[in-house]
């Protein structure tokens, strides 16, 4: 501690070059902040849904594949299934279509397996009882102003009706919330009745596109996974049974590789920030070769001067990266305000507080390396003769 | 009387020979000196003479091809490169021609510099660098930085900074060539004072004979080696 001064007089040598230096560190790290915040979000659909004691059993070809509603009471046989239920996407779209929300035909019985989403009971009869009827989450409903009672035309982009129509009208029944902020991006969904549904498509009745269990005990999760896709073995409509979590993840992981995409960025940032940093920290000590050479004159070691170095491109990143992550964690709030739930953006907590600092103090050591060595090794009765 | 002093030098067939690619260039050539404890000595020869080789050899700056140099009975031409930082730091004060200040740390800062090596708390630093600003009569100045003071006062904390850490030997290289007659003549006044009432032993490399004055001694170098008289020197 007794250095800092020194480290710090060294850093406002040049204020305005350490300025704009700072904001340089300080942009990639805002950008590492939020696309790590974004990753993370992605990577929580599937570790945030509450289901360690729900499956999920689609095609084993494609979960675009439909399967036979004959599965329903076979897997309700299987010994550890608590409950089964069913749903379809349908894949509307409302007026322009531009504000997307993912439409599904349920089972009447589809919302006794999510009992973390909180409806009214009322609501929950009238759905059953509505052949018409629909449940969305509250934040939709909010974005779209509906109310119960309302009727909701979707355009079928998949699934016309018997009689070629495209226009299916639904009655909100029920609205539902979900109370842990981390599964609130469920709030964004539209269910239908499935009867209503599979009674007036053109083409693919009795069939859905994926069925939800419910198991007695979670433990029992593998043995049970096997036991339903055993009982399409060999069939035309083989099928793969997975946890929810994982079916989720890999739905997502289908839409993009968000880890990669993000690693991909995150590396020409830091790239360019090595080179920019390195360049701007050589600069730095060749300007200040002759006060190194007085500081080893007066008797600071190789190593001092190695370390003085060092400690000036850890802090300068550092500075940086401190700012550029609380920054990111203002403008996450900022884009969460923006996006709704649909994606729930996780805070910039310390996790990404400590995974940043890590990475600064590692860009520091690497981009003070070399002008460090220099100082080190100066010779000096070369450097105070301007040698 | 001067030569009754204990030595504190004792330099012995010292020679330093710089290569410059296939170039040997010999800069001194078996050097033979005492300094003793207390003595103010200014070396002087033309520009090539191997002057502030011979100084920086002395305050351990540079190594010898040849010869020894004991300082206080310390080899040091026998220490490694951390071991003379050490010794430097213990036991030489070091002025320079432009002063060598660090521009961005006040006058009191750039004094404390040398007591960062030590184990002293920072209150005890900063009582002891004001001590040595007092002792250049810059106490009003300690807050200020480098540009904020004239040549002379920027030399005056210099060598504040030089004897805050109280070592037996100063060396001095040019220490009023960038100053003006009257700064140069308070520069050398307080050299003085410092080899008189503190006891430290002082080496100057000078070109101006005025300067030389001040000094008990004057040495002359010439193509690397000691000469009796400034007319060998000049011939």
């Amino acid at each position: 501690m007794k250095y800092l001064h020194l480290i710090w007089a060294a850093l406002l040598r040049r204020k305005a070059r350490t300025v704009f230096t700072i904001l340089s560190v300080l942009t990639a790290f805002l950008l590492f902040g939020l696309l790590d915040t974004v990753r993370t979000a992605f990577n929580n659909v599937g570790g945030n849904v509450s289901g360690a004691d729900r499956l999920v059993t689609v095609s084993k070809i494609s979960f675009t594949m439909a399967l036979p509603m004959s599965l329903n009471t076979r897997i309700q046989a299987v010994p550890g299934v608590a409950a089964v239920s069913y749903a379809n996407w349908f894949g509307g779209q409302y007026q322009d279509g531009r504000d997307f929300f993912p439409s599904q035909a349920v089972a009447k019985n589809f919302f006794d397996l999510y009992p973390e989403w909180q409806m009214p009971a009322a609501q929950r009869k009238a759905f059953r009882d509505t052949r018409t009827g629909a449940v969305v989450g509250e934040n939709l409903a909010k974005r779209m102003g509906w109310k119960i009672g309302d009727k909701i035309p979707l355009q079928a982009t998949i699934f016309p009706q018997k009689g070629g129509s495209n226009t299916w009208v639904f009655d909100l029944v029920g609205i539902y919330h979900v109370s842990n902020p981390e599964q609130r991006g469920n709030e964004n969904n539209f269910w239908f009745n499935y009867d209503y549904f599979d009674e007036a498509r053109q083409f693919g009745q009795g069939s859905v596109g994926r069925y939800a269990i419910k198991l007695t005990d979670p433990k029992q999760a593998t043995a049970v996974e096997q036991a339903i896709d055993a009982l399409s073995a060999d069939s035309d409509h083989e099928t793969k049974t997975e946890t929810e979590q994982a079916f989720t993840a890999a739905l997502v992981g289908q839409f993009a590789d968000i880890g990669l995409i993000v690693g991909s960025i995150m590396g020409a940032v830091f790239f360019t920030l090595v080179l920019l940093t390195g360049n701007t920290m050589a600069q730095a000590v060749r300007e200040r070769i002759p006060e190194l050479a007085v500081l080893k004159t007066i008797g600071f070691s190789r190593r001092s001067v190695l370390t003085l170095v060092l400690a000036e491109a850890v802090l300068l990143l550092a500075i940086g990266a401190s700012i550029g992550l609380f920054l990111a964690g203002i403008a996450a709030a900022a884009v969460q305000t923006q996006i709704g739930t649909q994606l729930v953006l996780p805070p910039v907590g310390a996790t990404e507080w400590l995974r940043g600092l890590a990475l600064a103090a590692v860009i520091g050591i690497i981009v003070g390396f070399l002008p460090a060595r220099r100082g080190m090794r100066l010779r000096i009765v070369d450097a105070l003769s301007g040698r | 009387m001067r030569s009754e002093l204990r030595t504190l030098v004792e330099i012995r067939n010292l020679s330093k020979v710089y290569s410059r690619g296939q170039q040997k260039l010999e800069v001194l050539h078996h050097i033979d000196l005492d300094i003793g404890a207390s003595d103010f000595v200014a070396l002087m020869g033309p520009s090539g003479s191997g002057k502030t080789t011979l100084l920086n050899l002395i305050g351990g700056l540079d190594s010898p091809t040849d010869g020894t140099i004991a300082v206080g009975g310390e080899h040091i031409e026998r220490l490694g490169e951390d071991a003379l930082a050490k010794w430097r730091a213990a036991n030489v004060g070091f002025v320079f021609q432009f002063y060598n200040l660090l521009p961005m740390l006040t006058a009191r800062r750039n004094v404390e510099l040398p007591l960062l090596l030590t184990r002293l708390s920072a209150a005890e630093r900063r009582r002891k660098a004001a001590i040595a600003l007092e002792l250049v009569s810059l106490t009003e100045r300690a807050e200020h930085k480098p540009s904020e003071l004239s040549g002379g006062q920027q030399q005056r904390v210099a060598i504040a900074r030089a004897i805050v850490s109280d070592p037996q030997l100063l060396v001095c290289d040019e220490p009023t060539g960038d100053l003006d007659r009257q700064s140069a003549a308070e520069v050398l006044t307080l050299m003085q004072d410092l080899n008189r009432d503190h006891g430290k032993t002082i080496v100057m490399v000078t070109h101006d004979p005025k300067a030389a004055e001040f000094a008990h001694r004057t040495l002359h170098l010439d193509k690397g080696t000691l000469v009796d008289s400034p007319e060998q020197s000049a011939a």
